[in-house]
């Protein structure tokens, strides 16, 4: 167990290897309970929301949900997060852990007074299921009464009285669900699941396989991968930034950047011939010069090979480009890669790429 | 868990194993697991010297990279070649063929500085945080 943003959560269950291979090829579940919901309701709460956030609200139809940044006034990410539009007036946010308190407090300090703002962090859990066979576990327990939401959409549905919301979304590249429903209620999931997913060759699963999963994606990890000091444009996630939108915060410093040009671009990376995993916050070099640090790094158990990511010089971050990564001394080869770094067999809509 | 009992251990999770002038050391059936699926093990230069506690290699399964230290003096006088193309021998058979290196001594100095098995075993036997907090990165 580590501490996680202040929860204590598994890292491993039965091994990271071997939960990320099952995420892959059969069935894995995730408590997610750490991450943070707000509720925006009210007549306003779109228009509100699309003052503070980066992609454009107004595209949402009741069921489906965006993922969009918080940025700061110098359009540095604050957080990344998915809106869903659970009612025509009610959206739900899904935050990460650690920006939970600083999310609420940036967004309350800014509110339109005619929209109410929640913060149910503590009363909501999450469970992800995530993996190929995702479908089937959906059909064993709904099969017939409700239908698969389709990718990136959200279905709310009320269950012995309480209001469970399940979106086809993750962040694991796999298909597959995440639910979020009152924590009381949380437990009894979790078992259900088990116990129906066990013919599926399903597993729980940890943080660590969470985040090899995902690394091998190139979704990135706020905290490490997404920083107030870097915007979504040199995090190459511009397609969730509509800068067509009249206003939001951050939106004049990110079309100084780009009028300036992108400085840097946060590309991912494999190691090239026999290496060490990289880590996060090793140096990079090129032409025997420190250009960057990593951001992410491990080894990519479906490639078996060392992988990362960083912001490198723009110059320089082209596919194919050799860099150096310097682990414990040594300045080992790394050549840059276009993302992701691996495809799932299920095809996954470039919506989801990053989420 | 598997603690030998004819092996001296390390608070950080390294096991001595003496044998006349020369030791054999790698990490223990707890380190191992906490862990988890080692994928690549740098291992020390044959000839280097060291003291007790010094950091002489390093091991990363798919989390982290933790540093293994010395449990003795001495200088290094073999590596085991095997863990270069198997890692997981660490994981698989922690006391036996999943050795790292061997070093000769000077002196008997597990007696003085390292635990017994039974030490170990205590503690190694409070909460998984405790016995975590020693091999680093763990």
């Amino acid at each position: 167990m580590v501490d996680f943003g202040g929860w204590s959560m598994p890292v491993q269950y039965s091994g990271i290897i071997d939960e990320h291979q099952t995420v892959r090829t059969a069935l894995g579940v995730f408590d997610i309970s750490h991450m943070g919901q707000f509720y925006a309701r009210g007549p306003a709460a779109g228009a509100w929301l699309n003052l503070l956030l980066t992609n454009d609200v107004a595209r949402l139809d009741v069921g489906e949900c965006q993922y969009t940044f918080l940025l700061n006034e110098r359009g540095g990410v604050i957080d990344d997060l998915i809106v869903y539009r659970v009612e025509d007036a009610s959206y739900l946010l899904v935050v990460n852990a650690s920006k939970i308190d600083e999310d609420f407090a940036w967004m309350q300090s800014r509110l339109d007074a005619s929209v109410e703002f929640l913060n149910c962090s503590q009363e909501y859990a999450g469970i992800a299921v995530q993996g190929p066979k995702s479908a089937q576990l959906f059909d064993a327990f709904f099969g017939g009464k409700y239908s698969r939401p389709a990718r990136n959409e959200i279905l709310t549905i009320m269950l012995d009285g309480a209001v469970f919301h399940i979106a086809r979304t993750g962040y694991t590249g796999e298909d597959g669900f995440e639910v979020f429903c009152p924590a009381n209620r949380a437990v009894k999931a979790w078992q259900d699941i088990l116990q129906r997913g066990a013919e599926l060759g399903l597993k729980p699963c940890g943080l660590g396989a969470r985040d090899t999963l995902r690394l091998e994606m190139c979704y990135p990890l706020n905290g490490s991968d997404l920083s107030p000091e870097r915007t979504p444009l040199e995090a190459g996630l511009s397609i969730f930034v509509d800068l067509q939108k009249p206003d939001f915060i951050g939106r004049e410093a990110l079309l100084a950047q780009k009028e300036k040009g992108i400085p840097a671009r946060l590309v991912p990376f494999k190691m090239v011939g026999k290496a060490p995993p990289p880590r996060s916050h090793y140096a990079v070099y090129k032409n025997g010069r420190q250009i960057a640090e990593t951001t992410s790094g491990g080894l990519s158990p479906t490639l078996g090979e060392g992988i990362g990511m960083a912001y490198i010089p723009t110059e320089f971050a082209r596919i194919d480009e050799v860099i150096e990564i310097d682990i414990r001394g040594r300045r080992l080869p790394a050549a840059i890669q276009k993302r992701p770094l691996y495809r799932p067999a299920t095809t996954v809509p470039v919506a989801t790429l990053v989420l | 868990m598997n603690v030998p009992d004819e092996l001296y251990y390390a608070k950080s999770h390294e096991w001595l194993r003496r044998d006349g002038a020369s030791g054999t050391v790698g990490i223990t059936d707890h380190a191992q697991h906490e862990l988890a699926d080692v994928v690549y093990v740098e291992l020390p230069e044959v000839g280097k010297t060291v003291a007790a506690g010094d950091q002489i290699c390093v091991v990363e399964s798919v989390k982290a990279a933790s540093d293994i230290y010395s449990p003795v003096s001495g200088t290094v006088s073999e590596v085991n070649e095997a863990l270069q193309s198997n890692p997981a021998l660490i994981n698989t058979d922690p006391y036996g063929e999943g050795w790292i290196f061997r070093l000769t001594t000077e002196g008997d100095q597990a007696a003085e500085t390292l635990q017994t098995a039974a030490q170990y075993r205590e503690q190694t036997g409070g909460s998984s945080k405790e016995g975590s907090s020693g091999s680093a990165g763990v």
